[in-house]
C-alpha cells in the first residue's frame, strides 16, 4: 500500500504531453466538415424557421395579424413571442430594433421568409435616444439612472498637492457578439415526450431547466446536445427565447423545427459589449506614482441596464485618493450580455489610456510610469506587481520598447506615416469551474471520459485528453473524451476562463482514483511496492523497471473494467486563480487619412501551469485578434436619425482579416512558479488590453488623443484636426 | 428572396430578348457578387434572372484599331492577367487592392460598373434616395460613409463602382445594347451615370431591358501614365472611403494633359476638371500634386458626419497623381 496519495500534476521536466505544443484531436473532423455543429443538423422533416422583427428603436406595437403567413402553403407554424403578444393589457411596447416579434416555421427556408413578409404588424412609433455617448442629451431626456458613487481618502487634497495634474476623456463604443456560428437550436420531439435539443450553447448542463420551465415539462425530459460549437464568448447560456420558440413549433407541428438567427438579427438581439464614457483627472507626485484619481463614468447595455458599473475604474491599479462614479443610460439599443472577460477591455481602455496621457504629461515614458506605479496594483493580488514587472521586460525586449520609443507626437521620421509604441496591462480570475465527470477504463484498456462540458472551440476536448493521457501514460489516441450532452456529469457553463480548470481538476482527480486502484493491483499481482509505481509509455514501471503492460494492468480491473468519478474544483494545487498579462503594440498611423495600422503586436501573458501549448497560444492569438478588431474598426453604429442598428451586416461591421492585423508575438510566460500554481482559465485575459496598447501607441505616434475607440479614420482626423492639422 | 424564372443565354440578343418579359421587371446576373445579397435582401425582386456568363462576345479582350473592346464579363483576375490590359494601370491597380480571391475570381468589369450603391440607407430599405416622411434620411442621420460632393440635390449616397473613376480617366465608353433586338449605343463611361432626382429613377442611364456589353478603352500612348490610390480602412472585402484615379500625359517630365476622377464621394463618379487645369502644363512634384488634390475638394459641402472625407479625398488626389510618376513614397 502506497504512502499519502495526494492530487497533484507531476514533476514539470517528467511531463511527455502536458506543456507540449500538441494539436486538437478534434481538428480534422472539423476542417474537413465531418464535426456536425448545431446549424449542420438537419434530421429527416426538418423544418425552417426565420423571423420577424421589429425595426423600430422604439415603438407600440398596435396590430400583429399572423393569419396571412399561415395561409402560404408550406408554412407549419407561426409563433408569437413575447413582445408581440398584444393580449396583456398596456402590452406592446417595444424597446429596440431587432426585438423578436415572431417566428414561421416552414418546409423551406425561404417559404419561411415568405411567411415573415406576409405577417401584418403596425406600429405606432415613438420617441428614441440611442446615443450613448451624449450624457447631457440623455439627461434632456431623462433617460439616465445612478448607478453607484464611492470614495477613499481625500481626493481634493491629494490634486492639489499633486505636482502634475491631467484631465481626460476616453470611450469605448458598443460592439456586439460576433460568433462564427450563429445562435440557434435544433429542436425535436422523441418518443416518450423527451425533447431532444441541439444548441450552439456555452451551457450544456445548465439548459434543460430552462427549456422545461416555459415548456411544462421535466428537466429530466430534456436531451442537450452540443458536439461542436461555432463559437460563444458569453453569449450563448441562455435557452433563449427563439429557442423556446423552437421547441413550441417543432411540438405543434410534430416535425424537428431548426431556427438560427440570421446574421442581422443576431448582430441585434444576441448581446453586445456595453459601451463606456468617462471624464477622469489624475493627480501625480513629483515621482510619477498616481496619488489621486477622480472619475465619472457613463455607457449603455441597452434599455433594462447592464452599463458598466462604479466599481471597475481604475482598472488593475488602485490609488490612495480616489472617487468615482457611474451612470447608465437607458438608449433603446439591443440588450448586453458578457463579452469575453466582462467588462475589463472597457475599464482597461477608460483607465490605462488615461495613465498614458499622464505619463505624458508628465513627461516621461509611459513603460517607466506604469512601472513605478506597478505597486498599486498589489491590491487586486499581491503577487501581480512581480508577474507585471517580469512580463514588463520581456515585452519592452520582444517589441523594442527601449530602441523604439519616442515621447508622443515625437517621430522623428518624415512624411505622413508616423509610428508610435504603447503598453497596458490586464487581469483575470480564470479560477476551476464546477465539473463532475466519470472516467472508465475498460478491461481491454481502452480508456474514456464523460463530462457534460462543451467545447466552445477552444480546446475542451483536447486538454481532457491530454490530462487524462500524461496520467495513465497513454498516448492520446488511447483517450476517447465524451463531451458536450446533459446526460454526462454536470460541468459548469463555459464562461469566464473557467472551463480548462474545472475540466482538467476534475478529470485528473479521476484518472489519479482510478490509477492508484490499479497499481494497487498490480502491486498485489507482482508483488511491488505500489508506491514505487508509475504509468509511462503504455507500461506501470517501478523506476526503470517494466512491471507489466497497461493492457495487462487493465485485465486485473475485471471484465466490467473500472469507473471513478472526479470532481472539483478543490483545494488541492491543481488549480489556481488570479493571472497578469502585459501587451504592447506597434503602430503606424496615416496622419493623411486616418488609417492605422498595427506592425507588431507583443502578448506576454501568464496562467500558471500549461496543458496545451498551442492551443494556450492559439487562445491568446485569437484574443489579440478580437481586440485588434474593436480597437480599429469593430463598433455597433447606432443611426440617431432612425434608431436603428444600421450597420448590422458583415459590410458595414468591419472586422479585420488577417492582413489587417500585422504581426503578433505570443510569449507565455510559465516560470516553474507559474506551473507549481496549477492550472488557471486564459480565455478572456489576452482580449482586455488591446485597446488600451492600441490606443496608446497611436497617442505615442501622433500626439494627440485620439479619445474614442474604435480609432476610425474619421475620429483620427478628427482628433489631428482638433490638434492643428495632419502631422 | 422571391421565386424567380432563371435564363442562361448563349449570345447578346438571346439576353436582350429575355430581358424584355415581366415589363422589364429582369435583372442581369453576372458575378453575382452584387446581385445574390440584393436578391437575398429583397431590395432587388425580379420576376426573371438572366445569367449572362455563357454569353462568348463578352468575354474577353480584344484591340481594334483604336483601343480595346473588353467583355463586361472580364473577372478581376482577367484584368490583372491580360497582357493587352497592362498599360493601363491604374485599372491593374484597382483589381489588384480588392484583396479578395473571392470578389477577384468571380466579380466582373460590368458588375462593378452596375454595383447598386452601399448606402446603409438604401440597403436597409430606405431606397436610393433614402427618403421619409418627405426628409432624407441622409442629411440629418449617419452619413459618414456618403456624399462630400454633388450631394445638394436629393441623392446623397455615393457610387459603388471602384472601376468607373480608373475607366472614366482613360476615356473609357460602354457598349449598350437592349432593349430593341440589335440596338446598340456606345456612350463615354462618364456619361453612363446619373444622380437620381426621383424615387423611380436608377443611378446609370439604363433603361429596363438594357444591358452592357462591353467597355473601349483608346489606346495607350507611350506618353501616358496612370495611377488609382484608394483609401481604404481594411486590408480586404472593405469599399474605399475615397479614391482617385489619373491619367497623365507627361512630355519631358511636363503634363501636357490630365484626367482626374474621384470614386466614392459623390453619387456619380467625380470628374475633377479644377484637379486637371492645375496639373496641365506642369511637372509634377509634391506641392503640385497637393494643390490638385486641394482643388478637386475646393468645392466639397460635407454633410454633418462626413468632414474627414474630404481631407481623404484630397490626399487620394494627391497620392494618385504621384504615384502615376513614380514619386509616391509611403502610404497606409
Amino acid at each position: 500500500m502506497a504512502e499519502e496519495r495526494k492530487f497533484g500534476w507531476g514533476p514539470r521536466q517528467d511531463n511527455v504531453l502536458i506543456g507540449k505544443s500538441i494539436q486538437r484531436i478534434d481538428g480534422f473532423e472539423k476542417v474537413s466538415g465531418r464535426a456536425k455543429y448545431t446549424a449542420d443538423m438537419n434530421t429527416p422533416g426538418t423544418l425552417y424557421a426565420k423571423l420577424l422583427t421589429c425595426t423600430h428603436a422604439h415603438a407600440r406595437l398596435k396590430k400583429l395579424d399572423v393569419e396571412p403567413a399561415k395561409k402560404i402553403p408550406g408554412v407549419r407554424a407561426v409563433y408569437v413571442f413575447p413582445a408581440g403578444d398584444l393580449k396583456p393589457e398596456g402590452s406592446g411596447e417595444i424597446f429596440w430594433d431587432g426585438t423578436l416579434i415572431a417566428a414561421v416555421a416552414a418546409d423551406r427556408p425561404e417559404i419561411a421568409e415568405d411567411g415573415v413578409k406576409a405577417i401584418i404588424a403596425e406600429y405606432e412609433v415613438l420617441e428614441h435616444i440611442v446615443d450613448e455617448e451624449d450624457l447631457a442629451a440623455a439627461e434632456a431626456a431623462k433617460a439616465t439612472k445612478a448607478v453607484g458613487k464611492n470614495a477613499k481618502g481625500k481626493v481634493e487634497d491629494a490634486l492639489k498637492t499633486a505636482k502634475h495634474v491631467h484631465k481626460g476623456y476616453y470611450g469605448v463604443n458598443t460592439i456586439s457578439h460576433m460568433c462564427l456560428e450563429p445562435h440557434g437550436t435544433h429542436c425535436e420531439w422523441k418518443a416518450d415526450e423527451v425533447l431532444d435539443v441541439h444548441a450552439s450553447t456555452q451551457n450544456v448542463s445548465g439548459l434543460a431547466g430552462q427549456f422545461a420551465g416555459p415548456l411544462g415539462i421535466d428537466a429530466a425530459k430534456v436531451l442537450v446536445t452540443a458536439n461542436f460549437e461555432g463559437g460563444g464568448f458569453g453569449s450563448k447560456f441562455a435557452a433563449d427565447e427563439w429557442g423556446i420558440a423552437a421547441a413550441k413549433m417543432a411540438k405543434e407541428t410534430g416535425k424537428p423545427v431548426k431556427l438560427m438567427l440570421d446574421r442581422a438579427t443576431e448582430l441585434k438581439a444576441a448581446g453586445t459589449r456595453p459601451s463606456g464614457y468617462i471624464d477622469v483627472t489624475l493627480g501625480a507626485d513629483e515621482t510619477g506614482k498616481i496619488i489621486a484619481w477622480d472619475s465619472h463614468h457613463w455607457g449603455s447595455g441597452g434599455i433594462s441596464g447592464g452599463a458598466i458599473p462604479v466599481g471597475g475604474v481604475p482598472y488593475v491599479f488602485d490609488f490612495e485618493n480616489r472617487n468615482r462614479s457611474a451612470t447608465q443610460l437607458n438608449c433603446n439599443v439591443g440588450p448586453t450580455r458578457a463579452w469575453r472577460a466582462p467588462p475589463h477591455p472597457q475599464l482597461c481602455i477608460l483607465t490605462h489610456c488615461a495613465i498614458d496621457d499622464l505619463a505624458a504629461k508628465i513627461g516621461k515614458d509611459s513603460y517607466d510610469v506604469f512601472l513605478h506605479n506597478l505597486e498599486q496594483t498589489a491590491g487586486t493580488a499581491p503577487h501581480l506587481p512581480a508577474t507585471y514587472k517580469a512580463e514588463m521586460e520581456i515585452a519592452a525586449k520582444l517589441i523594442g520598447w527601449k530602441e523604439k520609443w519616442h515621447p508622443h507626437g515625437k517621430d522623428a521620421g518624415k512624411g505622413a506615416i508616423k509610428r508610435g509604441l504603447g503598453m497596458a496591462l490586464h487581469t483575470w480570475g480564470g479560477g476551476a469551474g464546477g465539473c463532475a465527470c466519470n472516467v472508465k477504463i475498460h478491461a481491454d484498456g481502452s480508456v474514456e471520459s464523460f463530462v457534460g462540458s462543451q467545447d466552445i472551440g477552444t480546446g475542451t476536448r483536447t486538454i481532457i485528453a491530454i490530462t487524462l493521457a500524461e496520467t495513465f501514460g497513454l498516448p492520446l489516441a488511447g483517450i476517447k473524451v465524451n463531451l458536450g450532452s446533459n446526460k454526462y456529469p454536470a460541468s459548469a457553463a463555459s464562461g469566464g476562463s473557467i472551463t480548462v480548470g474545472g475540466v482538467s481538476g476534475a478529470h485528473r482527480r479521476a484518472a489519479q482514483t482510478a490509477l492508484w486502484k490499479i497499481f494497487d493491483l498490480v502491486a498485489e499481482k507482482y508483488k511491488v511496492d505500489a508506491g514505487t509505481l508509475a504509468a509511462k509509455g503504455g507500461s506501470i514501471v517501478s523506476g526503470e523497471k517494466k512491471i507489466c503492460t497497461w493492457k495487462q494492468a487493465a485485465m486485473l480491473l475485471g471484465p466490467m473494467g473500472l469507473e471513478t468519478k472526479g470532481e472539483g474544483p478543490a483545494e488541492d494545487g491543481l488549480t489556481s486563480s488570479r493571472v497578469g498579462g502585459v501587451q504592447m503594440a506597434d503602430v503606424s498611423v496615416d496622419s493623411e487619412t486616418g488609417i492605422v495600422r498595427v506592425n507588431k503586436f507583443v502578448a506576454v501573458q501568464d496562467c500558471g501551469l500549461i496543458l496545451d501549448e498551442l492551443t494556450a497560444k492559439s487562445q491568446i492569438y485569437g484574443g489579440v485578434i478580437m481586440g485588434i478588431a474593436y480597437a480599429l474598426s469593430e463598433e455597433r453604429v447606432m443611426d440617431k436619425k432612425t434608431g436603428r442598428y444600421i450597420n448590422a451586416d458583415l459590410q458595414n461591421y468591419k472586422l479585420p482579416r488577417i492582413g489587417d492585423i500585422g504581426e503578433i508575438i505570443v510569449d507565455i510566460y510559465q516560470p516553474d512558479s507559474e506551473y507549481n500554481r496549477g492550472v488557471i482559465g486564459l480565455g478572456e485575459p489576452p482580449v482586455i488590453s488591446p485597446g488600451a496598447a492600441i490606443s496608446n501607441a497611436v497617442a505615442n505616434a501622433l500626439g494627440v488623443r485620439v479619445p474614442v475607440v474604435p480609432l476610425t479614420p474619421q475620429r483620427v482626423l478628427a482628433a489631428l484636426s482638433k490638434k492643428g492639422g495632419a502631422a | 428572396m422571391k421565386n424567380f424564372e432563371f435564363a442562361s443565354p448563349q449570345t447578346e440578343s438571346e439576353a436582350v430578348g429575355l430581358l424584355q418579359d415581366h415589363g422589364g421587371r429582369t435583372a442581369v446576373l453576372a458575378g453575382g457578387t452584387d446581385l445574390v445579397g440584393l436578391l437575398q435582401a429583397d431590395l432587388v425582386a425580379p420576376e426573371r434572372v438572366v445569367d449572362v456568363r455563357q454569353i462568348q462576345s463578352m468575354q474577353g479582350v480584344r484591340r481594334d484599331a483604336d483601343g480595346l473592346w473588353v467583355g463586361v464579363l472580364t473577372t478581376l483576375d482577367e484584368v490583372m492577367a491580360s497582357p493587352l490590359l497592362k498599360p493601363y494601370l491604374s485599372l491593374v491597380q484597382v483589381a489588384d487592392a480588392h484583396h479578395a480571391i473571392q470578389i477577384q475570381s468571380s466579380g466582373t468589369l460590368g458588375g462593378d460598373l452596375c454595383h447598386l450603391p452601399n448606402c446603409w440607407y438604401y440597403r436597409n430599405g430606405y431606397g436610393l434616395l433614402a427618403m421619409q416622411d418627405g426628409e432624407s434620411l441622409v442629411q440629418t442621420g449617419d452619413n459618414r460613409y456618403h456624399a462630400i460632393l454633388g450631394n445638394s440635390g436629393p441623392a446623397k449616397f455615393v457610387n459603388a463602382s471602384r472601376f468607373a473613376p480608373a475607366l472614366i480617366a482613360w476615356g473609357a465608353k460602354v457598349r449598350i445594347i437592349g432593349p430593341a433586338p440589335d440596338q446598340v449605343e456606345v456612350v463615354p463611361l462618364e456619361y453612363f451615370y446619373v444622380s437620381p432626382k426621383s424615387a423611380n429613377q436608377g443611378n446609370t442611364i439604363l433603361k429596363p431591358g438594357q444591358l452592357i456589353s462591353h467597355i473601349w478603352l483608346p489606346a495607350v500612348e507611350p506618353t501616358h501614365v496612370s495611377a488609382t490610390y484608394e483609401v481604404l480602412q481594411l486590408e480586404g472585402l472593405d469599399w474605399p472611403l475615397a479614391s482617385a484615379s489619373v491619367t497623365l500625359d507627361v512630355e519631358g517630365g511636363v503634363v501636357r494633359a490630365a484626367r482626374v476622377v474621384l470614386g466614392h464621394v459623390a453619387p456619380t463618379p467625380w470628374v475633377s476638371l479644377e484637379a486637371a487645369s492645375i496639373l496641365r502644363n506642369q511637372m509634377v512634384s509634391e506641392d503640385l500634386a497637393n494643390a490638385a488634390g486641394a482643388a478637386a475638394v475646393s468645392k466639397a459641402t460635407p454633410l454633418s458626419n462626413n468632414e474627414y472625407k474630404v481631407q481623404i479625398a484630397k490626399t487620394a488626389v494627391k497620392r494618385a497623381v504621384l504615384k502615376a510618376v513614380g514619386q509616391l513614397e509611403g502610404g497606409l
